[in-house]
């Protein structure tokens, strides 16, 4: 595809920036994706390639900067403008109504009317029928509601639903997170004809074995910025990870401590827990002073372990020991409570972590707000030191703490979720991918602060879905695969490559083909 | 969410019966408590299925049904209208001022209050998507506002209402028809059996409802109800589809209130207030989540019956008056509970609250 | 939530500034006083030049207090992110049930409080059980309360006629005024609003109920006990709507079917007006006041220049919109 540079690019963007509140999401960005091509944009989390794309489908509306599709000049305010213009964006699960049905979903905007207007449903049902049985989605029901549907189904709809709008320029971010080998297969097939018939696919994947498999092109994307083009086969993998995180991987994290953990009696100890089809009789133990981490594919039962020993789930089998003792957990009130001591960072920080309308320091104080209190009132001066003490212990970047918390960049946000546990002194961190949508320095803050954290008697389970923190930060692994613990690594053991191939379920190093996952590195 | 490869059969049969049963569940369960309370009622009461009874059962149903069908039209689109009983209170004293003036006839009086009922209804939608205020606190506030313009057309309650319009709507189809069928008398025949209501019901189904419900922008009103935010990024016009809601609720309030004249053969502003919270409850009693974009005006309609039905079960069985109002909470109480029941099987804590 | 100004500039503009540096929801609150302000002065111009004199403004407060002490309950509900539409029977069972038991008679007095707030504490127990627990959409389930009360008042008044006649010591409670200055009835209304203040401003419950408002998940998984704080707050409502009852009835000297019909929308809009978010997690008790002096302000206004009750609707609603409009509040972003 490198001969076509002269033909008028399907979408162009230059000097593209974009900030939400104090963080900068695009800085000066620019792109340029041939018609006819697939194009996969690749980048660490936060690199900002989800916010060039909805800037394209017209879902975020840059700061500054021009846009071009096809050559023109163009300015888009909505997703009705995007469609206008051609470019049709696959979300996560993003477009979809779950109370309608398939084919409601796919044609909402145009649904076939007979005479009187209305809607003609046995038109629908067969116009569905023909379009899936064109695109090989023949196992999806156009009559069942999207609730009613799996996960998988549900992105395939969602792919159908944007392929239904006959686009000139189609995006998929992260469109094949949810699908079996199979499902990807059928979508590549689908593509891959688009491509042959002039459309622009613009793919951003996590996993790099789809992206080599698929893209002709590809864009690399650092702290906001495009930093390089290429076709694909023409740049090496370990180039590639280099231009994405832009330093040595030994840089990142901070030393680990000797491995010879004190083998005293383990601060936390899980003896066959058993929820529902999502968790399959887990028993581990964790050390004072220890970082575990949980690996494995996003969605093998790493969340409900958290959510598990959180006090969150119902009908939870298996014991749960603190400190040698036998504990009923039954809700973050217990979780929290003296002698159990846990603290949960959750996964969305924006909905589970923080209450985005108030202050930083009404945040920081949301845990330990009867401690701050005598007589039911909050006592203003130990409250403003406590505040004060996190703010300063976790080095939070705000003008004061009195301004929202909506208004700090990702990654203060995530400062002050964990600072919230600071003070409620919690022995146990659960920490649910909390680099996510952070900017690389503030990430090896988070990182440093996790070791402070230990170093001063806490310990840590900690679930990433980045390799490398796994490798840089835990003593243990566990990578777990379909609700179980598949593998346990240690020490020298914890490589990028064996908590790849215990994820994808190998039962040894012999077959271990392609770390599909590796990207992350 | 795994890489092992399945194999994929053909689409998976599901048993139309079982998806009907599990779609509309809390539906079938509004009518099952219906037939329950029907046979109830028969049991008790040997003059049940005469035409006297069953016509008034209809007629005094029917103001709720379509008060019920309001309310239900914006539910859909998760939001509220405060204004539905007002809007009743509107046009049942417009109808009872122009009919008393008789400058429009009775086609004219009836197309002005449907126009009217369309006014208020575009004027709730157009200041809550325009205005991007929450639609609780705007039809509260327009809702006094139709009261203020209620009260202005009929300050004390009266007016004029031709006989004719009351019976066209209230009587048996019997009585209607009898003029065209000369000699013969239809006193008796299956035609004593039906109340002009029910006609009335079904004509709103076919001519109003039916085509709102298939049309595209009844489709969008359930695509915003149930989740706005996807249907802002599959294109819906989201703005429309919220106002078509609202415009439809002032539609099905106004015929509320043209059936109220019809029924009470005068005019008084203060009659439709009840109907604002009655029909939320008629709503909720039909199935309706009040979270949008599901539900239908089936349940409502069914919801709206079951009140007049525990009237007269009581009436029969001899239970004081007195306690009617009781045990109308009290069923009121038990519907509205009986939706918690998900709880129950709600297995993640955290889903509980979101 | 407390974030103050923090410009002490003192140019021409200064006033104009300290405004514009205000949080939305206190300039919410600042509007609101301004509007009372503008009130008062337009109705001593075009009402009645009585508008703003002393004996005037007193009776208003104390007419005032009554919705007042509902509001106070109502906000804490809104807060939260609910709704309390049980109020107009709530009050008026508790108002029946206290005449009854007090047979006109001041020895009955107390007996007749306590059944009387009791009636408040046990109806706000279920609707925050049902809320908290049972997860019952507080719109559907208050609604639900508030026919199942009304039925429970005509079983009670129907059986046999019922004492209405309130206690003297109730009718001195509402309607005195000491010293020809201060009513007993803003007494009772100031010192809710100083606890319900302190409560939300300044103890954790306060802060709870705001976090439980604005984000209920996340005060959950902070380890605050959030369904506690909803039931407390629907208690609040229940006790303050039956505090308000027993004013009510000692205002008019007894009880009477339907006294409360016409308080439940006055008392969201007080405090909606009053500038406190319908969505929950945000607004200012003083705002809730403003609101409260306003609606009744503007409700006298119109009473004594004599318009019909066709334009006091219709000004009130419009009143209501200006206010909104104000304020600007936005819709929950769209995305």
């Amino acid at each position: 595809m490198s001969g076509s540079d002269n033909k008028i690019a399907a979408v162009e963007a230059w000097d593209i920036s974009k900030h939400f509140g104090g963080t900068i999401a695009l800085n000066k960005a620019s792109f340029r994706c041939q018609p006819g091509s697939i194009h996969a944009l690749i980048g660490e989390n936060g690199a900002g390639k989800s916010t060039l794309i909805k800037i394209f489908s017209g879902v975020t509306i840059p700061d500054s900067g021009t846009l071009q599709i096809s050559g023109q000049g163009v300015i888009i305010r909505s997703p009705a403008d995007a469609a206008r213009y051609g470019v049709v964006p696959v979300f996560q699960e993003l477009s979809l109504m779950p109370h309608l049905t398939v084919a409601e979903n796919i044609f909402v905007t145009n649904p076939p009317r007979n005479r009187l207007g209305l809607i003609d449903r046995s038109q629908l049902r067969a116009q569905t029928d023909r379009f899936f049985s064109d695109l090989g989605f023949t196992h999806i029901d156009p009559n069942a509601m999207i609730s009613e549907l799996p996960l998988a189904q549900r992105q395939l709809v969602e792919i159908a639903k944007a392929l239904s709008r006959i686009p000139k320029v189609l995006i998929l971010d992260e469109g094949t997170s949810a699908l079996s080998v199979h499902d990807v297969e059928l979508v590549f097939r689908v593509i891959r004809r688009l491509r042959d018939e002039g459309c622009s696919i613009i793919f951003i994947s996590h996993r790099m074995s789809e992206v080599e498999e698929i893209a002709d092109t590809l864009t690399i994307f650092r702290d906001g910025q495009d930093v390089g083009s290429f076709a694909i086969g023409s740049v090496a993998r370990d180039e590639m990870v280099q231009l994405m995180i832009g330093r040595k991987l030994e840089q990142v994290f901070p030393p680990k401590p000797d491995p010879a953990l004190p083998a005293g009696t383990p601060v936390l100890e899980v003896k066959n827990l058993k929820w529902e089809q999502t968790l399959d009789d887990i028993s581990f133990s964790l050390q004072k002073g220890e970082i575990l981490g949980l690996g494995g594919l996003d969605g093998q039962g790493q969340g409900e372990l958290l959510f598990a020993l959180f006090g969150l789930l119902r009908g939870l089998k298996g014991e749960i020991h603190i400190n040698g003792e036998h504990k009923q957990i039954n809700g973050p009130d217990a979780a929290t409570r003296a002698g159990i001591n846990l603290a949960l960072i959750p996964e969305d920080r924006k909905t589970e972590g923080l209450i985005l309308p108030t202050s930083v320091g009404d945040n920081l104080t949301l845990a330990v707000l009867d401690t701050l209190s005598h007589f039911g009132l909050v006592e203003n001066g130990k409250e403003q030191s406590t505040i004060q003490y996190a703010v300063e212990r976790m080095q939070i970047k705000t003008a004061s703490p009195r301004i929202p918390v909506r208004a700090l960049s990702g990654g203060n946000q995530q400062k002050v979720v964990i600072g919230k546990w600071l003070m409620t002194e919690a022995s146990v961190y659960l920490l649910h991918d909390p680099t996510r949508g952070i900017d690389v320095g503030t990430k090896q803050e988070i990182y440093q602060l996790m070791r402070t954290l230990v170093d001063n008697g806490a310990s840590i389970l900690f679930f990433s879905t980045e390799l490398s923190e796994l490798v840089g930060m835990c003593s243990r692994v566990l990578v777990l695969y379909e609700g179980r613990i598949f593998r346990e690594l240690k020490g020298k053991d914890i490589t990028e490559e064996n908590i790849v191939s215990a994820a994808l379920g190998f039962q040894s190093d012999d077959e271990f083909l392609m770390p599909a996952a590796a990207m992350e590195a | 969410m795994t890489t092992a490869i399945h194999i994929h059969s053909s689409v998976p049969t599901v048993s139309p019966i079982r998806r009907f049963v599990s779609r509309n569940f809390r539906v079938l369960v509004t009518y099952s408590i219906l037939l329950v309370l029907l046979l109830l009622n028969i049991q008790l009461n040997a003059k049940f299925f005469t035409p006297p009874v069953i016509t008034s059962s209809f007629n005094q149903s029917m103001t709720l049904i379509f008060a019920g069908m309001a309310q239900t039209s914006v539910v859909i689109s998760s939001g509220i209208d405060l204004s539905v009983g007002p809007v009743i209170s509107l046009s049942n004293s417009l109808a009872s001022a122009v009919f008393a003036d008789g400058a429009f006839g009775m086609i004219g009086t009836v197309l002005l209050v449907l126009l009217v009922g369309v006014l208020c209804g575009l004027i709730n939608g157009l200041i809550i998507v325009y205005g991007r205020l929450q639609p609780i606190i705007v039809t509260l506030a327009t809702a006094s506002v139709y009261s203020g313009v209620a009260l202005f057309l009929r300050p004390r309650p009266g007016g004029f209402v031709p006989r004719l319009y009351g019976d066209l709507l209230t009587s048996r189809l019997s009585a209607i028809l009898q003029p065209l069928s000369g000699e013969q008398k239809l006193t008796g025949s299956i035609f004593d059996y039906i109340p002009a209501s029910a006609i009335l019901l079904v004509l709103v189904l076919l001519v109003v409802w039916q085509p709102f419900r298939r049309s595209k922008l009844g489709l969008w009103v359930y695509a915003v109800g149930s989740n706005q935010g996807a249907a802002y990024m599959s294109g819906v016009n989201v703005n429309r589809a919220k106002i078509a809601a609202y415009v439809m609720s002032g539609i099905f309030a106004a015929i509320a209130g043209l059936f109220l004249t019809a029924q009470t053969l005068s005019g008084d502003a203060t009659k439709g207030g009840v109907f604002t919270l009655q029909s939320i409850a008629v709503v909720v009693l039909g199935g309706t989540s009040l979270f949008g974009g599901s539900g239908g005006v089936a349940g409502t309609i069914a919801g709206a019956f079951v009140l007049p039905i525990i009237r007269s079960i009581l009436f029969f069985a001899r239970i004081d008056p007195l306690q009617q109002p009781l045990w109308e909470g009290a069923v009121i109480l038990l519907a509205v509970t009986a939706g918690a029941s998900r709880i129950l099987t709600i297995k993640n804590r955290l889903n509980l609250m979101r | 939530m407390a974030v103050s100004s923090n410009t002490s500039d003192n140019t021409g503009f200064g006033l104009w500034r300290w405004f514009n540096n205000l949080e939305r929801q206190q300039r919410s609150v600042v509007i609101a006083y301004l509007m009372i302000i503008v009130l008062v002065v337009l109705g001593s111009l075009l009402v009645t030049p009585n508008f703003a004199s002393p004996t005037f403004l007193i009776k208003q407060l104390q007419q005032a207090s009554f919705l007042g002490i509902i509001a106070a309950g109502q906000m804490a509900v809104i807060l939260t992110g609910n709704i309390d539409l049980s109020v107009s029977w709530t009050l008026n069972l508790a108002a029946v049930l206290a005449t009854s038991i007090a047979g006109g008679q001041d020895s009955g007095f107390i007996p007749g409080i306590l059944v009387g707030l009791g009636v408040g504490v046990g109806v706000g127990l279920i609707n925050g059980i049902g809320v908290a627990y049972l997860r019952i959409p507080s719109m559907v389930l208050t609604l639900g309360m508030n026919a199942l009360l009304k039925g429970m008042i005509v079983v009670y008044n129907g059986s046999a006629p019922k004492f209405e006649q309130a206690p003297p010591l109730l009718s001195w409670f509402a309607t005195e005024i000491l010293g020809d200055i201060i009513p007993v009835a803003v007494l009772f209304w100031i010192v809710i609003s100083i606890v319900n203040y302190v409560v939300l401003n300044r103890s954790a419950l306060g802060r709870k109920t705001y976090a439980v408002g604005n984000n209920e998940v996340a005060a959950y998984l902070s380890g605050i006990k959030t369904r506690r704080v909803l039931v407390g707050a629907f208690v609040l409502s229940g006790v303050m709507n039956a505090l308000a009852g027993l004013m009510i009835a000692g205002n008019a000297g007894r009880s009477f079917n339907e006294m409360g019909e016409p308080f439940l929308l006055p008392a969201i809009a007080a405090v909606v007006v009053g500038g406190t978010s319908i969505l929950g997690g945000s607004g200012k008790y003083l705002g809730t006041v403003a609101g409260v002096i306003l609606i009744r302000l503007l409700d006298s206004a119109l009473n004594i220049v004599q318009v019909p009750p066709a334009v006091r609707d219709i000004t009130f609603g419009l009143v209501i919109l200006a206010m909104l409009f104000l304020y600007g509040r936005a819709e929950k972003a769209r995305e």
